[in-house]
């Protein structure tokens, strides 16, 4: 039974902190920073939970978990009911409760916030998660019925697997066709070990097949099967290939050897495990002084990866201000911890090199901060005649992505907006052409993990709809030629 | 899937495979490229496709040993499985009757331009292929290239086999010779590449080259192969790997592909220790 607590100690009651591996040791290794709380931790926690009637905290919540009904069984020490109630509305629950920014979602509009202390609802998720696996306790498989109708999910993020795994629940046939090697989109080739261990992800995604989905790998939909072709194949088909594409600055010498995009370098050492080279086969640059451009948090996580792997000294170079960073401020403040070095107000100008093509520095010019610009935010303004030059031997550029139009270009009727995203009603997903919906990134640019599950959990409810009532791109294709042949 | 059907040594070093891999070979085309892993821990590496039998389901590679990767994927027999096989990626080339066209290849680049060469024949254009290396052992697919087009010219850079000389030599006499000549492709090393574009500068004819820039995923998601055409950065992956030969910053290209000498080569030295520890597979 649930171990009440007086009210009075409840309020009075602070949050419980996350363990942490130390700033000095984590720098060196890839290992995961937060150690997780314990179960004595998580009921403590889970006690200050006020369990309010209209919790707000739920509609705060994309991938729209019952949060107080999972904190309770925290609290009873129902570890089983709280992973099964998690499991109702999401399926990556160790995922989500790791890299969600909670702090803007389900814990901003705890009432608790209001004191400074909201309940630390991701990493109770994340707690119950890591229990289940951990005691080898599975969802229940939902009782299916069989529906004939077929889903074409494209990519294996965060996005396709959510939509796939809730239209699997329901009973239909879903197949994900993945580009890479490995399922999991982002959650593999973008987010390093230390903040998402790869085992955890493969895990996942397991369970998630469990259901029924078959995971297709190797599979470029635009150069293999075009969209048109997977039309004819399948009665619906979700869109969520991922923004792809990586930004540059547009400097002179951005194409020097050590340049990488964030795209590369993560990649390098996530899905390819260069980390571990030469144990793994694919090499990565070992700078002695690494510079990133940009303070989101795939900033963050190429600036911290590059200490990790042995730099001396690595930098974070950004444009605006500390008021304006765009990364989770937990991400800010590890990073910070492990002797991340932030240059604000900075601006890169221009990579230098040597004859070899190899990075020697990178000019930047001192910036201020002007009247507000588009975003809202202070425009930053070179000051003239303010160039330096910041030593270095290699440069990541994390400044974005864009649309990599692959998957658009072999979509026909299919519209993308002015750059390359895809442009969809934004309360069933569908995109301009009947039975195709999309979500993710290859429609926000680049977001958060937890919009793409809830744009994934939007669009298999508009499938089904979509589906229940009679539509089919299967069916209209067939249709047509059958036309044509008459 | 992705099993070696057929293995053939074509040189010492030199490796021709058939793999099986449907799905790549019903939707493959002259020009394009796919992507290889050997093993879980293996790297993933590009290959420009030598062949391809669409009925068998079949594609065929073939690639010299230069470095632990493909040393190893010289090991592979008839029957043993690759990891992983992505594919077809890259842009088509651009086949169109042309008229007279000339294809050049080089070192392994023979297999590459082998593809693009029978298509442009099939396409009623007249094709003078010129196949070169270093010495007669090296000459490979001599016959298929010579089936592909409508002549055929060998060289040899020490005389062993056919014309003495470089592929370029006899390129630049055919273009003095002829100035009905309307393209050319030229797959090889980036050096000969290169000297292949300063070749057909003055006439000027049109040459196209494929560029074999350091790839990871290969459908335009890291940037790694970036290359810069005509002062702008492309993609060797998605926006290639056929290129402008005379845009080509070849500077840039060389540099860009010595990126990891010294990690492959520590890869290689490590593979090739007589009591090494690491977990390749080779004990």
């Amino acid at each position: 039974m649930a171990k009440m607590i007086h009210p009075k100690e409840r309020m009075q009651r602070e949050q419980v902190p996350m363990p942490e591996q130390k700033p000095q040791e984590r720098s060196h290794n890839f290992k995961e920073v937060p150690l997780g709380y314990t179960k004595e931790q998580a009921i403590y926690e889970a006690q200050r939970c006020l369990q309010c009637k209209n919790p707000k905290c739920v509609p705060g919540c994309p991938a729209e978990i019952n949060i107080p009904q999972f904190i309770k069984k925290i609290v009873e020490e129902n570890f089983t009911g709280a992973y099964l109630e998690i499991l109702k509305t999401d399926d990556l629950p160790a995922i989500t409760g790791r890299v969600c920014p909670q702090e803007e979602q389900c814990q901003q509009v705890c009432i608790l916030e209001k004191q400074g202390k909201p309940i630390s609802i991701g990493r109770l998720e994340r707690f119950v998660a890591d229990w289940a696996r951990e005691n080898n306790i599975h969802g229940k498989l939902p009782k299916i019925s069989i529906k004939e109708q077929r889903v074409a999910v494209v990519g294996s993020g965060p996005a396709g697997l959510t939509c796939a795994a809730d239209l699997a629940k329901i009973g239909y046939e879903v197949t994900i066709f993945e580009a890479l090697h490995r399922p999991g989109g982002v959650l593999v080739y973008g987010i390093p070990e230390f903040r998402l261990p790869k085992s955890i992800v493969e895990y996942e995604v397991k369970e998630i097949e469990k259901l029924g989905v078959k995971v297709v790998t190797d599979f470029v939909v635009g150069t293999i099967k075009s969209v048109d072709n997977l039309t004819q194949e399948f009665d619906a088909i979700f869109l969520a290939n991922g923004a792809g594409a990586p930004r540059f600055m547009n400097i002179p010498g951005e194409n020097l050897n050590d340049v990488y995009s964030a795209n590369e370098f993560l990649t390098r050492s996530n899905l390819m495990k260069a980390y571990l080279f030469p144990e793994y086969d694919t090499p990565i640059k070992i700078g002695k002084r690494a510079a990133t451009i940009g303070a989101g948090n795939v900033a963050m996580d190429s600036a911290r990866t590059a200490l990790r792997l042995g730099a001396a000294k690595s930098y974070i170079v950004y444009r605006r201000s500390r008021k304006e960073v765009p990364a989770r401020a937990e991400e800010v403040h590890h990073a910070e911890e492990e002797g991340i070095i932030f240059n604000f107000l900075t601006l890169p100008i221009k990579v230098l090199g040597d004859d070899k093509g190899n990075v020697s520095g990178m000019e930047c010019l001192k910036m201020e901060l002007g009247e507000p610009d588009d975003s809202g935010r202070r425009r930053p303004i070179p000051i003239p005649a303010s160039n330096f030059v910041i030593e270095v031997d290699m440069v990541i550029d994390a400044i974005g992505t864009s649309a990599n139009p692959i998957v658009a270009r072999s979509a026909t009727g299919v519209e993308v907006n002015q750059w390359g995203y895809f442009i969809i009603d934004d309360n069933t997903k569908i995109t301009t052409k009947e039975g195709i919906f999309a979500g993710g990134d290859i429609v926000r640019g680049s977001a958060t993990v937890i919009s793409a599950v809830g744009d994934g959990k939007v669009a298999a409810r508009a499938i089904n709809h979509y589906l229940n009532s009679g539509g089919s791109l299967r069916k209209n294709n067939n249709q047509n030629n059958f036309k044509i042949r008459r | 899937m992705y099993k070696v059907i057929n293995k053939e040594r074509l040189h010492e070093i030199i490796y021709s495979m058939w793999i099986e891999a449907p799905e790549v070979a019903q939707f493959v085309q002259p020009g394009q490229f796919i992507i290889l892993m050997i093993k879980e821990r293996g790297e993933r590496i590009p290959l420009t496709v030598a062949d391809f039998g669409r009925g068998k389901g079949l594609i065929r590679i073939v690639f010299q040993i230069v470095g632990k990767t493909s040393e190893e994927l010289s090991t592979l027999e008839e029957g043993d499985k690759l990891f992983s096989f992505i594919g077809p990626l890259g842009k088509k080339t651009e086949i169109e009757n042309y008229g007279k066209v000339i294809t050049v290849g080089g070192g392994t680049g023979i297999a590459c331009i082998h593809p693009i060469t029978r298509a442009l024949k099939e396409a009623g254009n007249e094709v003078i292929s010129i196949i070169g290396a270093r010495n007669k052992e090296l000459i490979i697919m001599e016959e298929e290239i010579r089936k592909a087009s409508s002549k055929l010219i060998v060289t040899t850079d020490d005389g062993s086999y056919g014309r003495k000389g470089f592929v370029t030599q006899v390129l630049k006499e055919l273009l003095d010779k002829d100035k009905t000549i309307k393209k050319v492709w030229t797959i090889g090393p980036a050096i000969m590449m290169k000297v292949t574009c300063e070749t057909t500068k003055p006439c000027p004819v049109e040459t196209i080259v494929s560029l074999n820039s350091i790839m990871v995923d290969g459908t335009g998601m890291c940037g790694s192969c970036r290359v810069t055409i005509g002062g702008e950065t492309k993609f060797a992956c998605t926006d290639g790997p056929e290129f402008d030969g005379q845009l080509v910053d070849w500077v840039e290209f060389m540099n860009r592909l010595s990126r990891y000498k010294d990690a492959e080569k520590k890869s290689w030295d490590l593979y090739h220790e007589p009591t090494h520890l690491c977990s390749c597979g080779r004990g």
